[in-house]
């Protein structure tokens, strides 16, 4: 407010000098209140010369300084214009590489998303995506395989029962699609890793396969998971969405819901987890799509 | 009357400066690529929708429909060389004591609006100015400021497990998401205002972005020499 009234002042003052005394300042005011006296800026002025002097050196500087600033800019034109298609993509399958090993080297699962109370939670929910999900199973009819998890025997074979079996864990967190939209979930499931603890008790973290593939029972879609991302304690085995099981378009009987990737990354209706020490496929990252391999939060 | 050179854009800056333009349209391009994916804002005056962002001619005439992976392989490019040349633009400036000449000072804002009413020719006086004027700190700080709150809020978005913390402090996902969409819009208003007031500042001026020098008058209009209106006596300060 009583900025307001200094400024108005201070107009009115200028407004007035210009009309009584018919003159303009340079500069004006000239006080040494002004922002360059306060924060002392400096000046850097060269030796007096004379007004031909000032021209020739300037025309030099510019004709030199034009010069590499053109010659920069038609390089950096013309050298993104000539990538091939092909260079190009392997330009950015090396960077989502390269942000994949930043994010690893400071991801921990220790740092959790957030979670929300019950009212915030998204209804009607929303629905996108049915890769994988066209043919018609029963819960009854379904099982789970799976293969390579060490400290267990042979490759398992699992009812929908033998799921819910294992330690019940709640969550109400957003999900977020690669999209740009996200909604609120409250999912039921158990943990990826308890899973793992139950079928394989003598394996520590560090000695499991360094990635996940995870097909649909048709294998029509597949998804890659880190191991680390797969750890996260806000990574589930759903069997229960919305405080109701499953249903078929959101991958009844049994999906994967987590805040550590996008929703591309929670494949429905989970058929089959393969552990693997060879970087899995992955439904989306495939060239003819071209997203993040790793697509992680 | 003799002339001098003066020297006022050092070459880092320079070199940043104009790094940031193609780094800035790149991020801005590969933004909108990734925002049409889901295109959910606009201006909203009580329930009566102002503007969409964006109207699909607009999506049609650039082609940008169903790009949202070349969008993000981009935007995931670039973004590494626009944080990287503005932290080293800010390591320099406070370095070098350019921060002298950039920042404003709680009376800039007093003094800002005169120098609007100068470039609409009401006021003749010519606000005091040192490399920049006091509307200049106070733009070119802002825009600094923008660019900062670009990489935070991205980062935000980009990791809301992980940076799970920040992203809360900026009001959770869906509004750091916002928070980011509108940054990019200040930026293309900055932009077009930058542009203007360049091409009215003119062709001198213009050119020490590119040399670094501009020709003045020796003894240069801030030295304290007596003005019209120290030697009519009067006292125009507030």
């Amino acid at each position: 407010m009583n900025e307001d009234k200094d400024k108005e002042v201070l107009i009115e003052k200028v407004r007035e000098f210009e009309r009584r005394t018919g003159k303009t300042a340079d500069s004006w005011p000239d006080d040494p209140n002004n922002t360059a006296s306060v924060l002392k800026e400096h000046r850097y002025l060269s030796e007096p010369v004379s007004p031909a002097e000032a021209e020739r050196d300037m025309f030099a500087r510019s004709r030199r300084g034009f010069l590499v600033g053109g010659v920069a800019a038609l390089v950096g034109i013309f050298s993104w214009k000539w990538m091939g298609d092909e260079t190009k993509a392997a330009l950015f399958r090396r960077t989502f590489a390269f942000n994949e090993s930043v994010s690893k080297f400071f991801y921990s699962t220790r740092r959790l998303a957030a979670e929300f109370p019950p009212e915030r939670i998204t209804r009607p929910e929303r629905f996108n995506g049915a890769e994988g999900l066209a043919e018609e199973i029963t819960a009854a009819d379904w099982r789970l395989q799976v293969k390579g998890l060490p400290g267990s025997t042979a490759d398992l074979t699992l009812t929908i029962d033998d799921v819910k079996r294992l330690p019940r864990t709640e969550m109400i967190t957003e999900f977020k699609c690669i999209e740009g939209w996200s909604t609120i979930v409250h999912w039921a499931g158990v943990r990826f890793s308890d899973f793992i603890a139950a079928y394989s008790p003598t394996i520590t973290p560090r000695d499991l396969p360094k990635y996940v593939l995870l097909l649909t029972p048709d294998e029509k879609y597949f998804v890659g998971w880190d191991i680390e991302s797969i750890l996260h304690p806000q990574t589930l085995l759903a069997y229960e969405m919305n405080e109701a099981p499953l249903r078929h378009e959101h991958g009844a009987p049994l999906r994967l819901a987590s805040t550590a990737k996008y929703g591309i990354k929670q494949i429905k209706r989970v058929g089959t987890i393969e552990f693997t020490n060879e970087r899995p496929r992955d439904f989306w990252s495939q060239p003819v799509f071209g997203y993040d391999w790793y697509s992680g939060h | 009357m003799q002339k001098q050179l003066e020297k006022k854009h050092p070459l880092a800056v320079r070199w940043m400066h104009w790094i940031n333009f193609p780094l800035l349209t790149m991020m801005i391009w590969s933004g909108i690529l990734i925002y049409w994916a889901n295109p959910v804002y606009g201006v909203r005056i009580l329930g009566y929708e102002l503007f969409k962002f964006f109207p699909q001619w607009f999506y049609e005439y650039l082609s940008i429909p169903f790009r949202l992976a070349e969008g993000l392989q981009l935007h995931f490019f670039f973004m590494w060389f626009f944080a990287v040349n503005g932290i080293v633009y800010l390591i320099y400036t406070f370095v070098s004591g350019e921060w002298r000449a950039l920042l404003p000072i709680p009376a800039s804002l007093k003094r800002a609006p005169l120098v609007a009413l100068h470039d609409a020719h009401i006021v003749k006086s010519k606000p005091p100015q040192g490399k920049y004027n006091d509307a200049q700190r106070i733009a070119y700080t802002s825009v600094i400021a923008m660019g900062a709150g670009s990489v935070i809020t991205g980062l935000a978005i980009y990791k809301p497990a992980q940076l799970s913390w920040l992203t809360s402090l900026l009001g959770g996902y869906e509004w750091a998401r916002w928070e980011h969409f509108w940054l990019m819009v200040l930026f293309v208003l900055f932009f077009a205002v930058h542009v203007f007031q360049v091409a009215m500042a003119g062709w001198a001026n213009f050119r020490s972005m590119i040399t670094g020098y501009d020709i003045v008058d020796a003894a240069g209009p801030t030295e304290p020499t007596a003005t019209a209106a120290t030697q009519t006596g009067e006292e125009v300060t507030a």
